[in-house]
């Protein structure tokens, strides 16, 4: 009697404990079923009702069928999101998110049933949802989204957002989303404001929704017929592009950063082989290309860690290409010091060589390099500028190699005695310094580092045997633009000459550009034969 | 060593001069006997080519007379350079866009004489500049319908271009291993421009589908022989010509600048003009073996400008024997025998040899071809001194053949 009592106490708690959820479960898996029918004004108030609902699978479901990706199985009439995948059809389900198969034939699924109307229904109903959703950044994109297409029918839903929103940032944007809307509303006032909201706000697309309302239109009229709005409009888009052109200036600035981080990954390692020691190697390019195949060879290895492989490949790249850069200098380089023309002609030979070894080991292909999630997308900084990672990563990963590279030379043993061996190679050598292992190591180093670049340009380039042949000339433009033997003159260089090649280039033409800079450098040769930052001191003939 | 080698070769070149007016010729022995083959050859290979019927032994075919043909070309083309680099030690790595040039030049006057055979039919515009819709000629295409202003321009073409770098270089003192840097980004910054479509020389494609020149089709055998007999002159006057700068008083200042320039200009001679007048002189030799080359293989594009192309005409002359004439024209022609041979059979394998030789050659023979024959002549001459001594003993070693052949030798880095 008391268990069973208690038995239905119990029960009567779970009921109520989980009743809502319940309701809401069966109320989702009702609605879905009701979207699978054949009735199609049916369907259209199942979509209105399921957007009602508070439950994070709602926007997923409406958004697939809107794209068309919303099936059923014919077997169980489960719903789910068909993706083409390998081999079929990879599908989830709609309810519980789980993956339920990754290769279906498309024979065994059903698509649900939309038209155009009931599409578009969804779109709206999407769109609304957004601008109601818990996470700022979703609200904001939708927001965004909004000002791009402006649609009237969006009106009520933005005006809903607009009263509920509390995050300042999000509230303009779809207050300005509202004045896409309303530009061309038949009441001034309406239209004054719609321009008034737009101030100061930094996107590319509300200068162009503006300047289209200043044009006139064919018979002489302005398209905007207010006076007063006009040059409120104008006053606006000024405002706007005067931000706009400080903003551009930034993303040049920065692209020009990112091409010399990139000029000067190539170039340091050639910094401390050429600069340094003294020695023209001209397969430096080849070590960069060993680099970026050590990548490519890294992520064959590891096909499930893509992300992690370029951590991987990073001091994998700088052992395979200094141990390559130790054996040139052991075997060839060594008998040719203080001939710096054979040196230039036999390291010549080496990188014929190393480049007809990949391509018969790689085929002469071009290889493609996966570049991890962490890697690709941008920050978007407001609406007029945005820096992608690879770029902003490729910066940061120069100056990080520079810096590690200074912190060697100037405060380890190792640097120490590198130093002392270029200094004065007889007196390093009788106080005991192995001189043959210090320029060994040297190379190596130099080699490693070209190793190193060559990771970092396997993410903005194809991989293939010419890889290295495109930046040998331009590290030695760097090099000797920087001054020879000046860690710091080739990271000037190397920036300097990103960034001047990025503001010649629309003016010139990329080509152009390029053509220019070394005429530029065979010109600023002629003045100081010794580079930016020449070292001083007892240097007659070199 | 280097005080040595300047104090030998004035020496030895005071006792040539002596000799006689021409002994800047006939004291040249392996010289005459290169002049003597090419000359053979250029006498011989057209008579087996146009006289010998076909099916017969003896028989050249034409596509081999066009492939000597070619290697003439790069003979002469590696005379330019062992003229600078031998001799004066500039190695530029862009010589080969001098010949570019001039190839252009030649290409421009052969493009004008296809006149209304184009595709397109356009009697004034050469095809490309049809396609690209350009509404007439460029005014830089004046004057080459005209044969003897396209020929000015072959020589001028080089010749300005390395007058205005060479005068901006050596004037500032840039030497070695930068200029060897900037003359090779100079050819790499011209490759850049002549691929650009708007340039108007016919971008990617280059100047090709020549119909004529000065009249003679290119496709019949006795204007190919003859372009061949042209170039082997070519060579024999370029030479002959080289030989004579080498040999006279201002070669020995050349000699001399390459040796140790900084004690030549303290002695009083103004250096950089030696070298632009060689720089000049030898620039304008390219462009004329560019000239020769386009006609016998039938196209010119921005690929000649490739750095790695100039590259490869040092490591013919350092192959064949740097300081030497005759050995840089051996070297051309025997790693472009090599070149065609390797690629046509082991196409895999050629950039190994190439790759290899460069290698080798710098690291074990620095002399090249040339100096193993010679090494190989002085030992002989010292095995029969040796036994000439053990024959008759108290007789002086000292003047054994092999110290006359030492002219020129052992070029400083």
């Amino acid at each position: 009697m008391m268990k069973t009592f208690l038995n239905i106490v119990f029960t009567v708690a779970l009921a109520l404990l989980f009743s809502p959820a319940m309701a809401e479960e069966d109320s989702f898996a009702q609605l879905l079923n009701e979207l699978g029918g054949t009735n199609l004004s049916k369907k259209a108030t199942a979509l209105d009702q399921l957007a009602q609902l508070d439950d994070e699978r709602v926007l997923p479901t409406l958004e697939a069928l809107m794209n068309n990706a919303l099936y059923q199985q014919k077997s169980d009439n489960q719903f789910v999101f068909a993706e083409s995948a390998a081999d079929g059809m990879k599908i989830t389900s709609v309810v519980t998110g789980a993956v339920l198969d990754e290769a279906v034939s498309s024979r065994d699924l059903r698509k649900i049933i939309t038209n155009n109307s009931l599409r578009s229904r969804a779109r709206n109903l999407v769109a609304a949802t957004r601008l109601m959703n818990k996470k700022a950044e979703v609200r904001e994109a939708a927001a965004l989204e909004l000002i791009k297409s402006p649609n009237i029918e969006f009106l009520q839903p933005l005006d809903n957002a607009i009263a509920r929103e509390k995050v300042p940032a999000i509230q303009q944007a779809l207050q300005v989303a509202r004045g896409a809307i309303t530009l061309d509303h038949p009441d001034e006032i309406e239209r004054l404001k719609a321009v008034q909201a737009m101030d100061g706000f930094e996107h590319k697309q509300v200068i162009t929704l503006l300047e289209q309302r200043l044009q006139k239109n064919a018979d002489g009229s302005f398209v905007e017929p207010s006076a007063l709005v006009r040059t409120t409009a104008q006053e606006v888009v000024d405002g706007l592009k005067k931000s706009e052109m400080f903003y551009k200036i930034i993303e040049d600035t920065f692209f020009g950063l990112s091409l010399g981080s990139v000029l000067l990954l190539a170039a340091v390692g050639l910094a401390i082989t050429f600069g340094v020691m003294g020695v023209i190697n001209m397969a430096h390019g080849e070590m960069i290309m060993l680099g970026a195949y050590t990548t490519y060879v890294v992520q064959l290895l590891m096909p499930n860690n893509i992300g992690a492989s370029l951590i991987v490949a990073v001091p994998a790249a700088f052992l395979v290409a200094g141990l390559m850069g130790v054996i040139i200098e052991r075997g060839v380089i060594r008998f040719l010091y203080g001939r710096p023309l054979e040196t230039l002609l036999a390291t010549f030979g080496i990188s014929l060589i190393l480049q007809q070894l990949v391509r018969t080991i790689f085929s002469p292909l071009n290889r493609s390099v996966i570049t991890p999630e962490w890697m690709s997308g941008s920050l978007e900084i407001n609406g007029f500028l945005s820096l992608t990672y690879n770029r902003l990563y490729i910066v940061l990963f120069a100056l990080a190699v520079l810096f590690g590279l200074m912190l060697l030379l100037k405060k380890s043993f190792f640097g120490l005695q590198m130093r002392a061996v270029t200094q004065n190679r007889a007196m390093a050598s009788s106080m005991g310094i192995r001189t043959g292992w210090v320029d060994a190591m040297t190379f190596g180093l130099g080699s490693g580092i070209a190793g190193i670049a060559g990771v970092a340009l396997s993410q903005l380039t194809n991989v293939g045997p010419n890889l290295g042949q495109a930046y040998i000339i331009d590290s030695f433009m760097v090099v000797v633009f920087g001054g020879v033997g000046n860690l710091w003159g080739t990271f000037v260089a190397a920036m300097g000459l990103g960034v001047a090649n990025k503001f010649i280039e629309p003016l010139s033409g990329a080509v152009l550009a390029k053509i220019l800079m070394l005429v530029f450098i065979i010109l600023f040769i002629q003045r100081r034969p010794r580079g930016l930052f020449a070292l001083k001191g007892r240097f007659v003939e070199g | 060593m280097n005080d040595t080698t300047l104090i030998n070769t004035t020496m030895n070149h005071a006792k040539v001069l002596e000799n006689s007016r021409l002994g800047w010729l006939l004291n040249d022995v392996a010289g005459k006997r290169l002049l003597t083959v090419v000359l053979a050859a250029i006498v011989i290979i057209p008579l087996l080519n146009l006289l010998v019927p076909p099916d017969s032994f003896f028989h050249v075919s034409t596509y081999t007379v066009g492939l000597l043909g070619k290697y003439l070309c790069y003979a002469l083309l590696a005379l330019a350079v062992d003229l600078i680099w031998g001799y004066c030690g500039i190695l530029s790595l862009g010589h080969g866009a001098f010949f570019a040039l001039g190839g252009y030049a030649m290409g421009m006057y052969m493009m004008r004489q296809i006149g209304d055979r184009g595709v397109y039919g356009n009697p004034l515009l050469p095809d490309f500049m049809v396609f690209l819709n350009w509404p007439e000629l460029p005014w830089y295409w004046y004057g080459f319908d005209n044969f003897a202003f396209a020929m000015l321009m072959v020589l001028l073409a080089p010749a300005i271009l390395a007058f205005v770098f060479g005068w901006l270089t050596f004037r500032s003192r840039v030497t070695g291993v930068y200029l060897s840097i900037i003359t090779q980004a100079m050819t790499y910054a011209l490759m850049l421009a002549f691929f650009q479509n708007d340039m108007g020389f016919g971008g990617n494609n280059g100047l090709t589908d020549f119909k004529d020149i000065l009249g003679f089709s290119l496709q019949s055998d006795n204007t190919k022989v003859a372009l061949f007999v042209l170039s082997g002159l070519a060579v024999i006057l370029g030479y002959l010509l080289c030989r004579f700068v080498v040999a006279s008083k201002l070669g020995r200042v050349l000699v001399s600048i390459r040796d140790a320039e900084s004690r030549t200009r303290f002695v009083g001679y103004r250096v950089e003009h030696y070298k632009l007048f060689v720089f000049v002189l030898s620039a304008m030799l390219a462009g004329i073996a560019g000239a020769l080359y386009v006609p016998q293989v039938g196209i010119i594009n921005p690929g000649e400008f490739s750095p790695i192309n100039s590259i490869e005409i040092i490591i013919w002359v350092a192959v064949g024997g740097r300081g030497f004439l005759y050995g840089a024209v051996i070297g051309a022609i025997l790693v472009n025998y090599g070149k065609t041979f390797f690629t046509g059979a082991f196409p895999e394998v050629w950039l190994f040899m190439l790759g290899a030789l460069f290698v080798v050659s710098t690291l074990f023979f620095p002399q090249g071809v040339v100096g193993i024959v010679q090494q190989l002549k002085q030992k002989r001459a010292e095995r029969t001194a040796f036994r000439t001594v053990a024959q008759q003993s108290g007789a002086s070693t000292e003047s054994t053949p092999a110290n006359d052949s030492k002219i020129l030798q052992e070029p400083a880095p």
